[in-house]
């Protein structure tokens, strides 16, 4: 399906039965309403991913919704993306240089974006300065996409003099709620079952990603999607797989990116390889952002599915693999239990022994592992599609206007 | 005759910002949060579960067994029915009076190790209409068949606790609307706690069934 040829009914085939129709009716409630998303980029990232596919659906429902994107100066971005780091509890320097230029690219957005709507959402740190040109009759939210549990003081306090202006904040998991004086409410994060990761694939665009990366399919595939980090512990997978290699054959393939960008990446990228060096059966790929039809391949031919996080955010690889039936075995961390409900949807685990015994256990009990992938997939569908996501945003937002 | 209008329902999920890493802490915050906290752990747990039914029908029974790993105190949390016309009030006390007891019979206070904290989170719930509405017992049961499973929670869930009048709109439409008094009670008798929502429809569908079969 061509994307523009995409509209809310695409996904009534798709989404659980009725759903469509609730966010119709959700939609009625705030007609002649304006909404309007603002972000720090139109391109690259799960943001601009999903706005991308939400804008359109909003104003197909008669909802008037715009987006505008943030402009800035390198030491702008270097600022905002010191604030991301530092949300997310990484020690960082800042100077009163960058407080100084966050504020001014601030106000020179203020200037030349229209702001008027009656919801505005703000997505993430960048642009949560524009509250200060917040109208009184109108609503805004923060939306908050990171993990900021354990954020650095000081930036907390710099950001939540914002923050405190908004009407209400959205966080994708519980325990990243802070104390703060205005409501903060829970959304989890969604798959887009149309896109290109997650739509359905023919054998020939599959054998082709095959053919490309010269993938055997003559034994059972372990795999593991993710980027090169050692919080996603792509060394206790290896670890894991030799465990499981002394009892069955199979191929592990460990698909990541992010690792040319960033020079930690790069580390274990290279940690990854030499751990992987004389194991012919090892696949490690490292692939561009924007490989999202090979991802999609790899998921569908792999037997099991591995996220062996040890930190983990929202964790969205476990959603994608679940919607393509596979079980999955994550580890026990952030958003992955959330998705994950142990011996039901898959597997939680605690350590390499963990990991390698539920792999040994899906291998060797198809149906047991087929099973799983079913309800897995159900349960993605009832509650991490981007319809799930689409009506809990439109019930905010009337809870917000009180409409 | 008014026909049956079937209404679904969104939940707004509202982090209250307060956690609990032992189960002394669970207890002083079930005393202290909104009564919406209380129904989002107990009630709303089924709205958030259409699908698969967990282990325990609640989410403190869930975090005592899993998080805490304290297997007996989940299990008697587990035993809390909500079902009205019992107030959720008294579906605190009883939660409460639960982990008094328990605390009262051990020597210490089983806390988080390696699992998550209970993080509280309220619940607003909106109504929505949809389009599917019945005047005969036939178009009640096929509407059933077809509608989300949030309406099924709306009719029974939700207007049997927060309007505490105890019995579900289905059965009081059965029986005010179509005199179907016995089928109405069967609906009632549904211990409706023990399934996931799309098990429940299947067994207020299987009622149907059995009454037209006769």
């Amino acid at each position: 399906m061509n994307h523009e040829n995409i509209t809310l009914k695409s996904y009534k085939e798709i989404a659980p039965e009725g759903s469509v129709d609730l966010v119709y009716k959700l939609a009625k409630r705030l007609e002649g309403r304006s909404l309007l998303h603002i972000n720090s980029t139109s391109e690259g990232g799960g943001v601009a991913e999903i706005l991308k596919r939400f804008i359109p659906l909003l104003n197909e429902l008669d909802i008037k919704t715009g987006w505008e994107v943030v402009a800035g100066t390198p030491l702008f971005y270097n600022t905002t993306k010191s604030f991301h780091n530092a949300l997310q509890g990484q020690k960082t320097i800042f100077t009163p240089e960058m407080y100084n230029e966050y504020r001014k690219v601030t106000r020179s957005n203020a200037r030349h974006i229209n702001l008027e709507a009656d919801v505005v959402v703000i997505h993430d740190p960048q642009p949560v300065g524009l509250i200060y040109k917040k109208r009184k009759k109108s609503k805004w939210l923060w939306r908050c996409h990171i993990d900021i549990s354990r954020p650095e003081r000081k930036v907390w306090y710099f950001l939540k003099d914002y923050i405190t202006r908004y009407d209400g904040a959205i966080f994708s998991l519980a325990r990243f709620a802070q104390k703060l004086p205005i409501p903060q409410f829970l959304i989890y994060p969604s798959i887009d079952p149309l896109s290109e990761k997650n739509r359905e694939l023919s054998k020939r665009e599959i054998n082709q990603v095959l053919e490309k990366y010269a993938i055997p399919t003559d034994k059972p595939i372990l795999l593991q999607v993710s980027r090169f980090d050692t919080f996603k512990d792509p060394l206790g997978v290896i670890e894991a797989y030799k465990l499981v290699k002394r009892y069955n054959d199979c191929y592990l393939i460990l698909a990541g990116g992010g690792a040319t960008d960033d020079p930690e990446g790069l580390q274990v990228l290279q940690k990854v390889r030499e751990r992987a060096a004389y194991e012919n059966d090892i696949f490690v790929l490292d692939l561009p952002s924007d490989s999202h039809l090979e991802i999609n391949a790899l998921q569908r031919i792999a037997s099991v599915v591995l996220q062996k996080s040890t930190k983990e955010g929202f964790g969205l690889t476990v959603a994608e693999a679940m919607w393509k039936e596979k079980p999955v075995i994550g580890g026990a961390a952030g958003g992955i239990t959330v998705q994950i409900i142990n011996g039901e949807t898959g597997f939680t685990v605690n350590s390499v022994e963990g990991c390698a015994y539920r792999i040994r256990y899906l291998l060797n009990n198809p149906l047991a592992s087929a099973e799983m992938g079913r309800k897995a997939k159900e349960y993605t569908r009832r509650n991490f599609l981007i319809i799930r996501h689409l009506s809990d945003f439109l019930a905010l937002a009337i809870e917000s206007l009180k409409v | 005759m008014d026909p049956f209008v079937f209404k679904g329902c969104v939940e707004i999920r509202e982090l209250l910002g307060k956690k609990a890493d032992d189960e002394l802490k669970l207890l002083e915050l079930i005393e202290e949060v909104p009564v919406d906290s209380i129904y989002y752990h107990t009630h709303s747990y089924f709205l958030r579960h259409p699908y698969i039914a967990g282990t325990y029908p609640n989410d403190f029974a869930n975090w005592a067994a899993y998080e805490i790993r304290d297997k007996i105190l989940g299990e008697k949390l587990a035993s809390v029915t909500p079902k009205p016309p019992k107030s959720i009030e008294e579906v605190r006390l009883e939660l409460m009076e639960i982990i008094d007891e328990h605390l009262s019979s051990i020597h210490s206070i089983p806390f988080v190790g390696y699992g998550e904290p209970f993080y509280f989170m309220k619940s607003r719930i909106i109504e929505i209409p949809t389009e599917s509405s019945a005047y005969t017992f036939q178009e009640f049961k096929e509407s059933l068949r077809k509608i989300n499973t949030s309406v099924v929670y709306n009719h029974i869930f939700e207007a049997g606790t927060r309007s505490r009048r105890g019995r579900s709109d289905f059965a009081i439409w059965l029986e005010q609307a179509l005199n179907k008094r016995t089928l109405a009670d069967k609906f009632e008798m549904i211990d409706s706690y023990m399934y996931s929502l799309e098990g429940l429809r299947n067994k207020l569908l299987e009622l149907c069934d059995e009454e037209i079969e006769g």
